[in-house]
């Protein structure tokens, strides 16, 4: 979705800047507080990485593939903070050294791709990852709604710039049912992409996966003659856990005693959200079909490495057989429910402060131990 | 680490323009893009004009025309983009060669090809003239956070590691049997990349450690300065100046 210059007249581009520079200001601030000293080194390598892992073409049939965008990957993987600064470095970088992307609409670029699928697909995900029984694979569904959210909305974001100062005189309803009804295919496939990487790194390195902080258990010291010793753990997992004895395991599932008693309500959103997501993926099928035909009948442009941006008016004038109220209902749904999560969220860290974990790096082994254990 | 970082798009040379600071470049490309940006679509002659100054510029800095087009290659996807909009957009329709095109949508094509072909023809030529170095260096002179200096500095002097990282595990991807056709083979794909990450985060904390080790506080040693004598800056305005004239021409005509 590198927006090129021109895209966008000079106040929305500006504006946007204005947008970016603030949140780069923000998130330099609360990634110095989650990383301190070590902030350059890792961020700088993260974005190495996020720009190497854009490179991996994922095929998606027919000669076609497309690349992953990270943005709710990178959030989940190592913050919100450090994300959206990742991303604007690799965004910068792209349209400095390697002209992709506009100059003037870099903040646009960063706006979309980096403040808005991050500030969607991690809130999301936390909340996601609270509700869902604490298990492994709640993680790979919490990232995979995450992402799948983010790209659309990113989607949604970009047709109100355009509504405000797009160059082009395309209605309005057209752009938005056209960039929805595409981000939602491509957010399918950048949702299962981030689910499976998520997946990945939490198998061998589990304390990498800072979204997950909680799901990480007590270190449990075992002496030889098989009872639980000492604990060096996180002070606040450590002092709300139960002592765990081999023969009767603390089930993984259980909250900790202080926070029981918000269990129903993240029940009946686990509910509810549920809900939604089978309305959500029928349409999501739906509009799986019109990309597939847009993807084979126009394979010589998809076949570039730009593929988001350049499909949307494709996709437009292929999607138009497809029912638009069918596809707006569905987008609107999704919508919904991401902008409802987000809020929750929203409230719920207001309220409810939790105690942030920063566990020395000595606790990775006994966390995998655990996680065998249990 | 030092040497041998040159990015595909640069150039090596000792024109007048490479050996302009950098931050004079970036502001001077910025405003120039930021003017082209805000120039009436309807001007044409204008944009023509914008063509003429950035060629100009490309005879100074000694880049050749094959070079800088071939770079611009990276434009195509939005020319595929620009190309549909007559097709899509609204307002009175023109006949063509017996194809139905919107008016406004040929303008609006128009506009997006003439301003984004000028900004990447603009971005390429200082990427052309500009090591990677003096542009981290010339970002920071302009108020960029040090600290997002430091963190594009470390991204672009392990980018080439980690792709090659990235190299190395596609090469034994395939010398064990692996294509990737389809969203089957999606989950070997994401083990990569998750690997991919969790060496990149790995090599990041060694890189700290070694930083620690060599004195580290915090903040890095401003080794040089950049400056800028007025003549400098008055070499590197004259591409703004001269696109400010023909945007005002554009808005006045």
């Amino acid at each position: 979705m590198h927006v090129p210059d021109g895209f966008f007249d000079a106040p929305v581009s500006l504006a946007a800047g204005a947008v970016a520079a603030g949140a780069v200001a923000v998130s330099l601030r609360g990634a110095r507080r989650e990383l301190d000293d070590r902030l350059t080194p890792l961020a700088g390598l993260v974005a190495a990485f996020v720009f190497a892992v854009q490179m991996i073409n994922f095929p998606v049939g027919a000669g076609t593939s497309g690349h992953l965008m990270g943005g709710a990957l990178a959030a989940i993987l190592v913050g919100p903070y450090t994300a959206v600064l990742c991303l604007s470095v690799v965004l910068l970088i792209q349209a400095l050294l390697f002209a992709d992307g506009g100059l003037t609409a870099l903040g646009v670029n960063i706006t979309l791709l980096g403040v808005v699928a991050v500030l969607v697909a991690y809130p999301l995900f936390r909340l996601l990852t609270k509700t869902l029984p604490r298990r492994r694979s709640s993680v790979g569904v919490a990232a995979f709604v995450a992402a799948l959210v983010s790209v659309p909305a990113a989607a949604v974001a970009f047709t109100g710039l355009f509504a405000i100062g797009g160059t082009a005189d395309v209605p309005l309803g057209r752009v938005l049912a056209a960039m929805v009804g595409v981000h939602t295919a491509i957010g399918l496939g950048e949702a299962a992409i981030t689910a499976m990487t998520v997946g990945a790194v939490l198998a061998v390195r589990p304390d990498l996966v800072h979204g997950a902080r909680d799901l990480r258990r007590p270190l449990v010291l075992r002496t030889a003659s098989g009872d639980a010793g000492a604990k060096a753990a996180p002070a606040d997992t450590a002092a709300t856990h139960a002592p765990t004895s081999p023969t009767t395991p603390a089930p993984p599932t259980g909250a900790a005693p202080g926070r029981r008693s918000v269990r129903p309500v993240w029940i009946a959103g686990l509910a509810a959200s549920l809900l939604c997501a089978g309305v959500l993926s029928f349409y999501a099928s739906q509009e799986l079909d019109g990309l597939e035909r847009v993807s084979t009948d126009h394979g010589i442009m998809e076949r570039e490495r730009e593929h988001d941006l350049a499909d949307s008016p494709l996709a437009d004038y292929e999607l138009r057989d497809v029912d638009n109220g069918l596809l707006s209902g569905g987008t609107a749904g999704v919508l919904g429910v991401g902008v409802t999560l987000a809020v929750g969220t929203g409230v719920l860290l207001l309220v409810r402060r939790r105690n942030r974990t920063g566990p020395p790096a000595t606790a990775v082994g006994g966390t995998s131990s655990g996680a065998d254990a249990g | 680490m030092s040497t041998g970082h040159t990015h595909k798009l640069y150039r090596h040379g000792a024109s007048p323009v490479h050996r302009l600071p950098a931050h004079c470049k970036i502001l001077a490309v910025l405003a120039f893009v930021l003017l082209v940006v805000a120039t009436p679509r309807a001007a044409m002659w204008a944009f023509g004009g914008y063509a003429l100054l950035l060629a100009a510029v490309a005879v100074v800095a000694r880049v050749p025309p094959g070079f800088w087009l071939r770079r611009m290659l990276i434009e195509v996807p939005f020319v595929a983009f620009a190309v549909l909009l007559p097709f899509v957009a609204e307002g009175p329709r023109v006949e063509w060669l017996g194809l139905s095109l919107s008016e406004s949508g040929l303008w609006a094509a128009w506009n997006v090809l003439a301003k984004g072909t000028l900004g990447v023809a603009a971005s390429v030529l200082l990427a052309a003239t500009t090591e990677i170095r003096e542009l981290l260096l010339g970002l920071e002179r302009l108020g960029l956070p040090p600290v997002l200096v430091q963190i594009a500095a470390f991204m672009i002097r392990y980018l080439d590691v980690i792709a090659d990282e990235l190299r190395r595990m596609r090469i034994a991807r395939a010398s064990r049997g692996f294509t990737a056709r389809g969203p089957r083979q999606w989950a070997v794909l994401a083990k990569s990349a998750g690997a991919l990450f969790v060496r990149s985060y790995e090599r990041g904390e060694r890189v700290h450690l070694a930083m620690l080790s060599r004195g580290y506080t915090g903040t890095m040693p401003v080794i040089d300065r950049l400056t800028a004598s007025t003549a400098q800056w008055a070499g590197a305005a004259t591409l703004p100046l001269a696109a400010l004239v023909l945007c005002l021409l554009g808005w006045l005509l």
